[in-house]
């Protein structure tokens, strides 16, 4: 190499190595992506993302249970003794503090993902102490609007998003 | 190590082929002639049980692999099919589903004698970390082939398991669903499991070999854990390690056959011959027997995503292990105390194993939460302050002299 060079200088051979190896980490980056994102949720899957349930048949005081999203939704039909006892439970010390009213759109219809917030068990309706739900995995006991009572559960069963399409259909996602 | 013995090719076409690939020297230098410490009990022959594990496991599955289809629709019919229909077919599954509980088995009893021996304090430290790696690939392979019958404890399993990383902060439910490529699990997270279980082994194998390369620089620790002096304290593997090995093996066989012919179920769980039904949650999720005292772990804590980091912690501790034994004798023969502390922690482990099986309530979570503390307590507690107290037993001066000297160092 020739002595005249100053070794502080870029000289146009660093230049040439930094802009090979961005370009080559920004080109990596760009394979890298599409591998990666191959593993997130497709567009079948986005497509059947969102359910539209006609509740027109369910009574008072019972339930229907639903498919969205390869989870169980429970969509609940409350008695006025039920909303009333809902209501009633609203200013205890819960371990998840939340208002019947902040869960629900129509006080009478009760919607909650089917997924124990525990260990994603499927809790079981009419069951447990507080005749909400129960889940037989591992012991949470949950109320009638769902609210984690008593067992390992730290939170209320989800609200899914949804809207009422009518009166007798619901959209849920 | 520095082998004295050097392999000399016989004949010409040896002699052509050495100096173009040197496959013979290598066999002979590092298989056949390899010297090896001459104490080695039977507690050594797992190394050998294992690689025949792995073999076993891939032989089988690239079986299994030609006769199951990894979808939701027809997973758990061509599983019954194997069953059923193919050839041999059931003997072939019975051996990859207990040859997996035979592999834990015997990488249990190969981590006990490393953790007795100290054959992860220096110069082996990179082989225990690569040993760490392997443990680690293991369960994640075992996990990913569980989930493949699709059977109701495979689909509640993995969700879980799963559900698991939903816990972390922030990343957490965007992660969960990269992982399964949807809202829950389904065709998709199965198709992937399926792919990675199939390429994990080949991954193992690779680490495998890099396991043996590091052992093959400082040679085998051996049950006194002085390092090799000389001559005198070794003999070649081939004939007294590879009989030796292959005894062993034989008679870890007969637990193996005693399962895939008269109890081929017994480590299963009889809800995994029901199909994976997403809206039905069986009573009890119990995950395999090896995976039970890292469950135990992960429900002995009330917060959700504390029990997860104390149950990936529980895995972390033992990569630091090198590190946090301060003791610079290895074996634990000559530890008095070490040794009580030692028996304590394989029981710990055995009760934790224990607890993962049952509900966490009541007396069971009380001894989960003692369990899980003894867990931590032994690596970070126990062993870093140990190695600074405690006076050891006289030990021999060197492997093939039996002569006592309580100067380690000296007997180095």
């Amino acid at each position: 190499m020739s002595d005249t060079l100053d070794d502080d200088k870029p000289t146009r051979r660093d230049f040439l190595y930094i802009t090979t190896g961005a370009f080559g980490v920004v080109g990596a980056a760009s394979v890298a992506w599409p591998l990666i994102d191959q593993l997130n949720p497709d567009a079948s899957v986005k497509a059947v993302s969102t359910i539209e349930v006609d509740i027109s048949s369910i009574e008072p005081g019972s339930f229907l249970k639903v498919a969205w999203r390869g989870k169980p939704i429970y969509i609940r039909r409350r008695t006025t003794e039920e909303i009333a006892e809902a209501e009633k439970d609203d200013n205890l010390n819960l371990p998840d503090p939340q208002k019947d009213i902040d869960r629900v759109q129509k006080k009478e219809w009760l919607v909650v993902v089917g997924v124990c917030t525990h260990l994603g068990c499927i809790p079981i309706a009419n069951q447990g102490e507080y005749e909400g739900w129960f889940c037989p995995c591992h012991g949470s006991h949950y109320d009638i609007s769902g609210r984690i009572r008593k067992g390992p559960a730290p939170t209320n069963l989800e609200v899914p998003p949804y809207e009422f399409v009518s009166d007798s259909l619901i959209k849920i996602g | 190590m520095d082998t004295d013995y050097k392999y000399e090719p016989k004949n010409g076409l040896t002699r052509w082929l050495d100096s173009r690939l040197p496959l013979m020297r290598f066999t002979s230098e590092h298989v056949l002639q390899f010297p090896t410490p001459k104490n080695l009990n039977y507690f050594w022959t797992f190394g050998f049980i294992l690689t025949m594990c792995l073999v076993t496991q891939i032989i089988t599955g690239i079986i299994l692999a030609m006769h199951y289809a990894p979808s939701t629709l027809l997973a758990f019919d061509s599983v019954e099919h194997i069953m059923r229909n193919v050839n041999y077919g059931w003997l072939i599954r019975y051996m990859h589903s207990n040859g997996a509980s035979m592999f834990f088995l015997a990488v249990f009893i190969h981590m006990f004698r490393g953790l007795y021996y100290g054959s992860y304090k220096e110069p082996r430290e990179v082989i225990w970390i690569l040993g760490c790696i392997i443990y680690l690939l293991m369960i994640v392979t075992a996990f990913m082939g569980y989930v493949l019958p699709w059977g109701q404890m495979s689909f509640w399993g993995a969700t879980v398991i799963i559900n698991l990383v939903g816990t972390l902060p922030l990343i957490g439910e965007s992660l969960t669903q990269m992982l399964l490529g949807g809202f829950a699990v389904d065709n998709p997270t199965l198709n992937r499991f399926f792919s990675l279980h199939y390429l994990l082994p080949f991954i193992i194998f690779g680490v495998v070999l890099l396991h043996i390369w590091a052992l093959h620089v400082p040679g085998n620790n051996n049950p006194v854990g002085l390092s090799v002096q000389g001559k005198q304290d070794t003999v070649s593997f081939h004939p007294y390690y590879t009989v030796k090995d292959f005894f062993a093996y034989t008679v870890f066989l007969l637990l193996f056959c005693y399962f895939i012919f008269y109890n081929p179920n017994a480590l299963g769980h009889a809800d995994n011959y029901i199909e994976a039904d997403a809206m039905v949650t069986p009573a009890h999720i119990v995950p395999e027997w090896y995976l039970l005292p890292f469950y135990a772990i992960l429900r002995a804590v009330p917060d959700k995503l504390a029990g997860v980091l104390l149950m990936f912690g529980a895995i972390a501790v033992l990569f630091f292990l090198p590190w946090l034994d301060t003791a610079k004798v290895r074996s634990g023969r000559y530890r008095p105390i070490f040794r009580y502390f030692y028996v304590l922690f394989v029981i710990d482990c055995l009760i934790l194993g224990y607890l993962g099986a049952q509900v966490p309530e009541g007396i069971y979570l009380f001894l989960s939460r003692v369990t899980t503390i003894y867990y931590f307590a032994f690596f970070l507690l126990v062993l870093p302050v140990l190695g600074r107290i405690e006076k050891v037993k006289p030990m021999p001066i060197g492997i093939s002299n039996s002569e006592l000297s309580t100067d380690m160092v000296a007997a180095e």
